[in-house]
């Protein structure tokens, strides 16, 4: 399971980056969104993969991480998504405006 | 007296924000409201940073207690979220405000009607500076790093129009891959250290087990990256000058605050973590924060002798002093670092004048004049020299000298000469450097000195030369003699930022001490990480008991 959710960690991250170095405004759109999967995937991975442990307390249960998984990385992930979420909207945003100012998609406004 | 301290901590961040969501429903219409509202905000945050310095300033640095903080919803420091204030936030507190202020005062003669959200969006990037410089958790940080970059997102694109829009999308593009690099190096630092707290994290760093060292090392690289990016260092900042080169004036004003960010959190994680008691980590990156420093210095000093126009050369003006703190704070000696912060603080306000003022010179001249000027120059064109035969020059209008001594003003605070800041600080860097007095265990090899020498002189001396030239090229050899129109309030925040960078002349005795203060608590972060993780909670029932016990 540990090599199935870093494949595709690596996967993401690397298709993400790929994108990124492209020159059209929607392929880096794309890029970054991969890339925050990954991340977001990351950071989740961070709290150690375990099966069958709730990340809230259960009553009788001694409060340890032994019996439970760490709940603070499933927060943290929660608030990159929404940050992530707003910022590649934003970024949508601009690429169109920019899309309408220079008349193509390029990055950098003009073919070359 | 604690307590009000205590609460005052927060009201740096709460205030702006109170101010942005109150401007956001009133219609443009209702624009001098909004102004005054913004102002009104920019200076009390401004008066509680000023209320917080002196706090901060009261104890000795290596007094417990030395800084005030302030636990969220009364969560004891490791596990809730802190605010902390020593000197360095306090600083950096006050700096923002006086930037911001300066920003919003010029940005009411013409500014601020050009676009929707202008001072809903300038506060908004307020309270996300105050809370980067205030918050001791490194996933908060994160937090306000966004709602700091959002706001500044808005603002880049402020006024729309091509060139804004081509560079914001490449500056918004940089930042989200940076954050992304933040978020993996903060997830990192996470899982091997289980703690996010910078206290907390600075305490648990030396004793980690060999084993996830390594893991901790590159988390911390990553994230070093991510506020490398932030700062412009050289390979990673080349979208530094393209943005602030095109930006509106005011928003740049305020955004030459914004790379000082990326510059803050390494000061204050890199030396609280990799400094003298980080253990097996000790040091770690000095080499690359150093090489990088002088490789951003000489980038950005190559830029500013090539730069064509005005902001552009400013832009550049920022590159260079990124690069000369970076590598300062790199050499890990205190003395060093309390010129670095000297500087951070004069070049700041130097290059928030400088961005105002050259787009009053800007308005007098034709899109263009710069190339052209320079293309003169180049084929040695002599027709320029006219009227020659009238002995009596035109008088210089009241307007344009005050610019031209504005202009000059500048010029002698970014190259560092005297008699102003500029010159005390890089003084103080390189006499710290060359005589580091009373701490043995911190002296640089010689040749680094050199290098560090050579590198401050020559960056000052390209500065000195680029401005020069542009200034006598546009004081001197008026293309088109044009006086611009400028308003009274658009003098007042150049004058002002001016004014300051005087007075911390007249009295650089102890703004000095204060740095040298400032840099000592930064190289014994013990005290820092004691107060914050021995921060008691404030029981509800009985608030005077614990008063009374501090």
């Amino acid at each position: 399971m540990e090599l199935i959710l870093a494949l595709s960690i690596g996967a993401l991250a690397s298709s993400g980056v790929w994108l990124i170095l492209r020159s059209r405004t929607y392929q880096v759109l794309i890029g970054l969104s991969l890339l925050s999967y990954a991340v977001n995937l990351f950071i989740f991975a961070m709290g150690r993969v375990r099966t069958e442990a709730p990340p809230i307390l259960k009553p009788g249960v001694s409060g340890t991480l032994a019996n439970y998984t760490d709940p603070l990385p499933q927060a943290l992930v929660l608030t990159a998504i929404v940050i992530t979420f707003a910022m590649t909207a934003l970024f949508l945003v601009v690429a169109l405006a920019a899309r309408g100012l220079t008349r193509n998609d390029h990055v950098d406004g003009r073919e070359s | 007296m604690s307590l009000t301290i205590n609460h005052l901590v927060i009201a740096p961040i709460l205030l702006p924000l109170a101010a942005a969501a109150l401007m956001v429903p009133l219609t443009e219409r209702q624009r001098m409201l909004k102004a005054a509202i913004g102002v009104t905000s920019a200076l009390a945050s401004l008066a509680i940073a000023l209320v917080l310095l002196h706090f901060a300033d009261s104890k000795p640095p290596s007094a417990t207690a030395s800084t005030s903080v302030y636990l969220m919803a009364d969560w004891p420091a490791p596990f809730g979220i802190v605010l902390v204030v020593d000197r360095l936030s306090a600083l950096m507190l006050t700096l923002a405000s006086v930037v911001v202020f300066a920003g919003l005062v010029y940005s009411i003669a013409r500014w601020h009607s050009v676009g929707p959200h202008f001072h809903s969006l300038v506060q908004f990037l307020l309270a996300g500076l105050n809370g980067v410089f205030l918050t001791g958790d490194l996933f908060n940080l994160f937090v306000f790093f966004e709602v700091m970059l959002a706001a500044s997102y808005g603002l880049a694109l402020y006024g729309s129009g091509a060139p804004r829009v081509k560079a914001a999308l490449q500056y918004i593009a940089i930042n989200l891959a940076a954050s992304a690099l933040f978020l993996v190096g903060v997830s990192l630092i996470y899982g091997v250290t289980g703690t996010l707290n910078m206290a907390d994290l600075a305490a648990r760093a030396p004793f980690l087990p060999e084993s996830d060292r390594m893991l901790f090392e590159s988390g911390a690289a990553i994230l070093g990256i991510a506020f490398l990016v932030k700062a412009g260092m050289w390979p990673l900042g080349f979208w530094l000058a393209n943005t602030y080169s095109v930006v509106a004036a005011p928003v740049a004003a305020i955004f030459s605050i914004m790379t000082k960010v990326g510059i803050y959190v390494i000061l204050r994680l890199w030396l609280m973590i990799f400094g003298a008691d980080g253990g097996a980590s000790a040091d770690f990156g000095t080499g690359w924060l150093l090489a990088g420093g002088i490789a951003t210095v000489a980038f950005g000093s190559i830029g500013l002798l090539a730069a064509q126009d005005l902001p552009r050369l400013t832009s550049y003006c920022v590159v260079v002093s990124s690069g000369t703190l970076l590598a300062a704070i790199a050499v890990g000696n205190a003395g060093v670092t309390g010129g670095a912060l000297f500087y951070l603080v004069s070049s700041t306000l130097a290059i928030s004048a400088c961005f105002l003022l050259i787009e009053l010179i800007e308005r007098s001249r034709m899109p263009g004049a710069d190339v052209l000027a320079v293309t003169l120059e180049a084929l040695g064109d002599e027709e320029t020299e006219q009227d020659s035969g009238d002995p009596i020059g035109i008088a210089i209008p009241a307007t344009m000298a005050v610019l031209g001594i504005g202009f000059a003003a500048c010029t002698l605070l970014l190259a560092g000469l005297p008699p102003l800041t500029g010159f005390i600080a890089k003084f103080l860097m390189l006499n710290a450097l060359f005589l580091p007095g009373g701490a043995p265990d911190g002296v640089p090899p010689a040749a680094l000195s050199w290098t560090l020498l050579a590198v401050l002189l020559s960056s000052g001396f390209a500065i000195m030369i680029s401005m020069m030239r542009a200034g006598i090229r546009v004081f001197w050899i008026p293309i088109e003699s044009e006086v611009p129109s400028v308003r009274f309030l658009e003098m007042v925040p150049i004058v002002l930022l001016l004014f300051i960078c005087a007075a911390l002349t007249v009295q650089a005795g102890p703004v000095t001490r204060y740095m040298q203060d400032t840099a000592q608590s930064l190289h014994t972060p013990q005290t820092y990480v004691r107060d914050v993780l021995s921060e008691p909670r404030v029981t509800p029932p009985s608030p005077k008991a614990e008063e009374a016990a501090q």
